[in-house]
C-alpha cells in the first residue's frame, strides 16, 4: 500500500493517535519539574549549609589541646578531652545494654509474637521513639540520680539506652521482615529448629541491616543532649571510669560552652560540634554509603 | 532401662520428642506400633561407599524405649518398606477454611507418587501436611491420619522437627540460603542439627551434590555464593541440601514451575535416578510431567466449598489412559482445570 495516497481508514488512525494540546501539556510538564527539583534542593541545603558553617567555625578550632586538656574557666589553654572521653565511655555503655535489647525485641516482633503482641510491642517502641528526649532524661533522673542525690555517668547512658532501644528494635524488625518467608521454609523443612533457623538464617540474613540499624542509632545517641542534662549533668573534670560521677559529652560541651560570653570557649564548642558532625557524617556515610541490605525480590 | 535400639529406622524412635521421659516398657496404650526391620531397599548409609561418613548420625538417635514386645504381634506381611506413607481421613484448615476433606491414600515407597489437580485443590496444602509444614501457618491445622511406615507423625510423642529430617521437601521456587555458599548451603541442614564435624561435612556434601546431579557443574567453585547458580542449578542445590540430611521421603512441591523447559527435563531426570533410593511425592499441575515421571497418580480436585477432594488414584499409565472416573478422564484431557 506504499506509495499509495492514505486511505480513509488510515488517516482516521493517524487523527487519533496524532500528538494534540502539546505545548500547553509540555509547558505544564516543564513548570511541575522545576517545582519538584526546587523541593529537593531546599530539603538539601540546610544539611549542606550546616556541614558548612559548623566547618568553617570548628575545623579551624581542632587542635592538639582540643583533644587533649580539660576545660579551663575562661577557656584559655584548655580542650574538650573531658568530653571525648565521656561520650566515648557513655556511648558505648548505652549500646551494651541496648544492642541485645533492642534486637531481641525485633527479633521477638518478627519471629516469635502474635499478630496481637507484635502490634502492642510495636506501637509501644513507636511511642517512645516519639517521646521528647528530655522527658527520658527526667524519667530517668527520678529513678537514677534522686536516689542517689548525685548525677551520674550510668543514668546518663542509661537514658542514652532508652532513646537507642526502640530505634533499633524498630530497625531490626524492618529488615527481619524483609528477610523471605521461603527461607525460613527452607531451613524448617530440613529439621532445623526454630531458634536455630532465626539465628543462623533469618537473622543472619538481615545481619548487614541490624548493623547498619544499630549504627544509626549510635550516631544519634551520640548526638543528644537532652537526657544528658538531667542525669551526665556535664564536668569540668577528667572522668575516666568514675560512672557513679557526673560526666561530660561531647553535645554537653558544645551546649554548655555556647553560652559562655568567652571566644574561646565558644571557639571550643565549634571545635566539638565539628567533631561530633565528622563522627555522625562518618557513621552515616559508612552506613548508608555502601548498598544497604536488600534481599532479593523473590 | 536404654536399649541399644535394633535400625532407626524400623523403630521410628528418631521421631520421637526427645524431652519426654521415657515411657516404662511394656505400658498399656504405648501410642506407637512398632515394626521390625524388613528387607527393603537397602539404607544409604550402608553403602560403603559413604557408609563411614554417614554413620556417626546414629548419635543422634536416642532410643527412649525397648523395642515393645507387640512388634511380634505384627503381621510382618502387611509392613511396608521404610519410607511409605499412608494417609486416612485428612482434612486440613486455614483457621475455618477447610482446604482438604477426606482424603485418604497411600504412598508406596521407593517410587514417585505424582499429585495433579487444578489449582486451588490444596495440592500444595496436602504435601505439606504430610511433613508437618502446614501447621507453621497461623491458624492452620489438620485432622485424621498420616502414617510414616506405620506410625502416625501426628501423635503427640513425635516430634515435627526430627520428622522433617525425615521427610525432605523441596519447593517451587529455588530458595538457597543467600548468605550462604554452595558447599555450606547442602552442609546447612546437617550443621545447624549438630549432626557432623566438619571434615565428615566435606564428603556428604560431595556425595549430595552428586546424587542431584549437579557435583560437576559446581565442583570448582564449591566456596561460591550461591545465588550466583542459574534458577535450573539453584534448585538441584536444594535438592542435594535436602538429600543430605538422609530422607526416607522427598517431598517436591511444583519443583519445576519456576525453571525453563531444559532445566525442568535435568529435574525429572534426576527424579527417575532418586526414587530408587527415596520415596517421591511430586505436585505439579503439569501432566505432562506426572506422566513422565511418576509412577503412581493421585488427581484431586475441589468440591464447590472449594475443599479438595481425592476424586481417584492408581498406576499412572491406567490413569492416564483409562481412569475410572470421568472427573479425572476431563481432567486429563484438558476439559477443565
Amino acid at each position: 500500500m506504499s506509495g499509495m495516497a492514505p486511505t480513509l481508514a488510515q488517516a482516521a488512525v493517524r487523527d487519533r493517535l496524532s500528538r494534540t494540546g502539546l505545548s500547553r501539556r509540555a509547558a505544564t510538564d516543564r513548570i511541575m519539574r522545576a517545582l519538584a527539583v526546587a523541593a529537593a534542593v531546599i530539603s538539601v541545603l540546610p544539611l549542606a549549609a550546616v556541614v558548612l558553617f559548623v566547618t568553617l567555625n570548628g575545623a579551624g578550632a581542632l587542635s592538639l589541646d582540643l583533644l587533649t586538656k580539660a576545660p579551663t574557666a575562661l577557656g584559655v589553654g584548655g580542650g574538650a578531652a573531658t568530653a571525648i572521653l565521656g561520650s566515648l565511655q557513655m556511648v558505648p555503655l548505652a549500646a551494651l545494654v541496648a544492642i541485645p535489647i533492642g534486637v531481641a525485641v525485633g527479633i521477638y516482633v518478627t519471629e516469635y509474637a502474635g499478630p496481637r503482641s507484635a502490634s502492642v510491642v510495636r506501637f509501644a517502641a513507636d511511642v517512645l521513639v516519639g517521646v521528647p528526649s528530655i522527658l527520658i532524661g527526667v524519667f530517668v533522673f527520678t529513678f537514677l540520680v534522686l536516689p542517689f542525690r548525685q548525677y551520674n555517668a550510668i543514668a546518663g547512658s542509661a537514658a542514652l539506652a532508652l532513646i537507642m532501644v526502640p530505634v533499633i528494635m524498630r530497625t531490626t524488625e524492618e529488615i527481619l521482615l524483609l528477610v523471605p518467608r521461603s527461607l525460613r521454609e527452607a531451613s524448617l523443612a530440613l529439621g532445623i529448629r526454630r531458634w536455630r533457623t532465626v539465628l543462623s538464617i533469618v537473622v543472619r540474613t538481615g545481619l548487614g541491616g541490624i548493623l547498619a540499624g544499630v549504627m544509626l542509632a549510635v550516631a544519634r545517641a551520640a548526638g543528644e543532649t537532652a537526657p544528658l542534662l538531667f542525669t551526665a549533668l556535664g564536668s569540668r573534670l577528667i572522668n575516666v571510669g568514675g560512672f557513679g560521677q557526673p560526666m561530660d559529652a561531647l553535645p554537653l560541651f558544645i551546649y554548655n560552652n555556647s553560652r559562655q560570653p568567652y571566644a574561646a570557649l565558644n571557639a571550643q564548642a565549634w571545635g566539638a560540634a565539628f567533631l561530633l558532625l565528622v563522627f555522625v557524617l562518618a557513621v552515616n556515610v559508612a552506613v548508608r554509603g555502601r548498598s544497604l541490605f536488600r534481599p532479593s525480590p523473590k | 532401662m536404654v536399649l541399644p535400639a535394633p535400625s532407626d529406622r524400623a523403630t521410628r524412635d528418631d521421631l520421637l520428642v526427645t524431652t519426654l521421659p521415657p515411657p516404662t516398657s511394656g505400658q498399656e496404650g504405648d501410642p506407637v506400633v512398632v515394626a521390625t526391620p524388613l528387607p527393603g531397599r537397602a539404607p544409604l548409609r550402608e553403602d560403603p561407599a559413604i557408609g563411614a561418613s554417614i554413620a556417626p548420625r546414629a548419635v543422634e538417635v536416642r532410643p527412649l524405649r525397648p523395642a515393645p514386645a507387640e512388634a511380634a504381634t505384627v503381621d510382618t506381611e502387611a509392613i511396608p518398606a521404610s519410607g511409605s506413607m499412608a494417609v486416612e481421613a485428612l482434612d486440613a484448615w486455614y483457621g475455618r477454611f477447610r482446604a482438604i476433606r477426606g482424603v485418604s491414600l497411600e504412598i508406596p515407597p521407593a517410587a514417585v507418587t505424582a499429585i495433579i489437580g487444578p489449582s486451588g485443590c490444596g495440592k500444595s496444602t496436602f504435601i505439606r501436611t504430610l511433613n508437618r509444614m502446614h501447621e507453621l501457618t497461623a491458624g492452620a491445622r489438620v485432622d485424621g491420619r498420616v502414617r510414616l511406615d506405620g506410625v502416625d507423625v501426628y501423635d503427640a510423642s513425635i516430634d515435627p522437627v526430627r520428622l522433617r529430617r525425615v521427610i525432605g521437601m523441596v519447593f517451587q521456587r529455588p530458595n538457597p540460603f543467600p548468605t550462604m555458599s554452595i558447599h555450606d548451603n547442602v552442609a546447612a541442614g546437617l550443621r545447624l542439627t549438630g549432626r557432623l564435624g566438619k571434615a565428615e561435612l566435606d564428603d556428604v556434601v560431595e556425595h549430595s551434590l552428586r546424587r542431584a546431579a549437579l557435583w560437576d557443574e559446581v565442583k570448582d567453585k564449591l566456596r561460591q555464593n550461591a545465588t550466583a547458580l542459574s534458577g535450573g542449578q539453584q534448585q538441584r542445590l536444594c535438592i542435594a541440601r535436602a538429600l543430605a540430611v538422609e530422607p526416607e521421603v522427598l517431598l517436591m512441591d511444583e519443583p519445576c514451575s519456576a525453571l525453563d523447559p531444559v532445566a525442568t527435563l535435568r529435574i525429572e531426570e534426576l527424579i527417575a535416578e532418586l526414587r530408587r533410593s527415596v520415596t517421591i511425592v511430586i505436585v505439579t499441575h503439569n501432566m505432562q510431567q506426572a506422566a513422565r515421571v511418576s509412577d503412581v497418580t493421585a488427581f484431586l480436585t475441589m468440591a464447590d466449598d472449594r475443599a479438595g477432594y481425592l476424586v481417584e488414584m492408581g498406576p499412572t499409565p491406567t490413569m492416564f489412559t483409562n481412569p475410572s472416573e470421568q472427573l479425572t478422564e476431563d481432567y486429563i484431557s484438558g476439559r477443565f482445570g
